[in-house]
């Protein structure tokens, strides 16, 4: 028995380190200078009072949120249509979806701007079309569609593999009951598929929090965390500030996610 | 309320498969189900058997030309979802994120039945199984053969017109398996619901088919009652794939086939015969002193209990297999004599 603990704890031993060096000793290294700014403590306060504040935070979580489920929706779609249908180009088509995964951030930036920019496609069609021209690259609605671009790739693959080990025999199963195709998706298809939805859904919040890139390139007016933080911290150089703004933006990331989580837990164990 | 729809009668016409990939399943078939029988496809691996099943529930459609009937009218091109046909797989297909319950009443939320209806309906289907007890378990809390149970109970719950039944057993272990067989049988005889049985297993088909088709490469090679196939296969694959079958080389003459091992009297031999087959239940050892013509010695002798199972060696390719209840010991090399029943004779 005491053998028993004892390996376990060496085997923990690897993963308690790097959780304690890169996450731990940071988190609180990172909350103590939030806290030892001009104003102290009330730096945390500041977030929750001062409205640029709470707003670039609001602003952040919800795109991240819209960004998180315009990508399951689509790379849903797309992810068991192209693992369940083998064309010629199939293979081709998903190594090109697989594509922007190796852009950064700006790259990514760029090409919002090339398509709803000034001088973008969009705008060009809707001026040919309706005469009015319509830029939305430099508003979170161009960062919502980056991040869209940005996190499809990684999603798609997930889903693609999910969808792969999905038992055809259970829809079959559930039509021979009388379910029309649409309730094989919800029945079916969607609760097979949930695992993959909730992994890949977390990590695609996670990075629309906090891309910074794509948000840099498109500028200015885009008042997200990551850009605000990067403004205390450069250009204001209140660094208490960026700290308590990093904390904050870190645990309220990962208490949604947890909360996503248990949800999402919770509702398999009600339907189970 | 009825346990069943009223059960359908099903034809296939002309119905032949070839896959996107070309591959040739199933060669033009027709064949006639009666309403409420029971009938089980028989054959090995990769003979069409499911091929075939999937025809039936209309999850494949078969080759142009091919045409499945439920009564008499074409269903050829309706979807499995409007066939009504409950469906049972090996792998059990049970939904794993609802419960035993949920499972069981599937397909009568579907149909949009009222709560309450449902829920006699499916504790009825759970105490017939005999898994009241399982209802709020969840799928990975089962054994194969529960699993099974629930699959069955779900595809009956909506009264289908028929039931098809993927090789149900071949996942569970041997006794399991003789002990749901029995249940299945007796439920498709109280149902009296058109009952398709896919399998390659020969007992587990003598056992539930009213009617057996025997199948090989995509075709059907017979088409009978279970004493039928056994006793007058049509074909040398059907009696040889069915049971036990003993052969003997030789030629006819006055009467008689003669073969290496001596000479079996019978008086209706066709004059061109030159292999004879039969069961072990149609050979005999005889005493000691009694002649009869024909004589090998023991190759092998397996002990029983209730029998002996022989192996003699006449000088053909395969020893004959005899079951002995003789009360007497046999072992490698003992000269026997043999009696072989001439009503048990076949030529193929
Ligand atoms: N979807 C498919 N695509 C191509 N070939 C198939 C497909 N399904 C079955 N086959 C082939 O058709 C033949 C008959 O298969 P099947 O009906 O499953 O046989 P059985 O159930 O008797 O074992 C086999 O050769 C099998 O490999
Ligand atoms: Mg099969």
């Amino acid at each position: 028995m005491r053998h028993e603990t004892r390996r376990l704890i060496l085997l923990l031993l690897p993963a308690g380190i790097v959780f304690a060096a890169f996450f731990l000793l940071p988190m609180a290294r990172l909350f103590f200078i939030g806290g030892s700014g001009k104003t102290g403590w009330a730096a945390y306060a500041a977030i929750l009072t001062d409205s640029l504040y709470l707003d670039s935070l609001f602003s952040t979580l919800g795109v991240a949120a819209a960004t998180t489920a315009a990508t399951l929706v689509i790379s849903g779609i797309s992810g068991v249509f192209l693992q369940r249908h083998k064309f010629p180009g199939n293979a081709l088509l998903v190594s090109m979806l697989t594509f922007p995964l190796a852009f950064p951030g700006v790259v990514i930036g760029f090409m919002v701007i090339m398509l709803a920019g000034r001088q973008g496609l969009i705008g060009q069609v809707t001026q040919a079309l309706t005469g009015e021209k319509l830029v939305f690259a430099y508003t979170l609605s161009g960062l919502f569609m980056g991040y869209v671009y940005f996190s499809i790739p990684r999603t798609i693959l997930t889903v693609m593999a999910a969808a792969e080990k999905l038992d055809p025999k259970l829809e079959e199963a559930a039509r021979s009951l009388g379910a029309s195709p649409w309730r094989v998706l919800l029945d079916v298809i969607i609760p097979g598929l949930k695992p993959a939805f909730i992994s890949a859904g977390a990590i695609c919040f996670a990075t629309a929090v906090g891309a910074f890139g794509t948000a840099f390139t498109l500028a200015a007016r885009i008042n997200v965390l990551p850009m605000v933080i990067y403004t205390e911290f450069t250009l204001s150089a209140n660094i208490a500030m960026a700290a308590a703004l990093s904390f904050v933006l870190g645990i309220v990331t990962w208490l949604v996610l947890a909360l996503a989580r248990t949800a999402a837990g919770s509702s398999v164990a009600a339907a189970g | 309320m009825t346990d069943t729809a009223k059960p359908v009668s099903i034809s296939l016409a002309n119905c032949a498969k070839t896959f996107a990939d070309g591959t040739r399943a199933l060669e033009p078939l027709d064949l006639a189900i009666h309403a409420g029988e029971t009938v089980v496809f028989l054959g090995p691996s990769g003979c069409g058997k499911t091929t075939t099943l999937r025809i039936i529930a209309g999850l494949e459609e078969p080759d142009a030309g091919g045409k499945v009937l439920f009564d008499g009218v074409d269903v050829t091109h309706l979807p499995i979802e409007q066939r009504n046909v409950g469906m049972v797989f090996q792998s059990y297909a049970l939904f794993p994120n609802m419960t035993v319950a949920g499972n069981v009443g599937y397909g009568l939320r579907i149909r949009k039945v009222p709560e309450a209806e449902i829920k006699a309906r499916v504790s009825e289907m759970l105490a017939m199984m005999q898994i009241t007890r399982l209802a709020d378990r969840r799928i990975d809390q089962l054994s194969g053969g529960q699993r099974q149970r629930v699959a069955l109970a779900r595809a009956i719950a909506v009264r289908p017109r028929a039931l098809l039944l993927d090789e149900p057993l071949t996942a569970l272990d041997a006794k399991l398996r003789d002990t749901l067989r029995l249940e299945i049988d007796s439920l498709l005889r109280s149902l009296g619901i058109t009952a398709i049985y896919v399998t390659h297993d020969q007992a587990e088909a003598m056992a539930l088919g009213d009617r057996i088709v025997v199948m090989e490469h995509g075709r059907v090679a017979q088409i009978g009652k279970p004493r039928e196939i056994y006793q007058r296969p049509a074909t040398r694959f059907v009696a040889e794939f069915i049971g036990t079958m003993n052969r003997l080389t030789g030629s006819v003459r006055n009467g008689t086939f003669t073969c290496r091992a001596g000479g079996v009297a019978w008086a209706q031999a066709p004059a061109a015969a030159t292999e004879i087959l039969f069961r072990p239940e149609d050979i005999r050892v005889v005493e000691s002193g009694e002649a009869t013509g024909l004589s090998g010695t023991v190759a092998a002798a397996f002990f029983l209990g209730d029998r002996t199972r022989l192996f003699v060696d006449v000088g053909e390719a395969q020893p004959l297999v005899i079951e002995s209840t003789a009360r007497r010991d046999f072992s490698h090399g003992d000269p026997v004599g043999l009696a072989i029943d001439p009503r048990g004779l076949l030529v193929l």
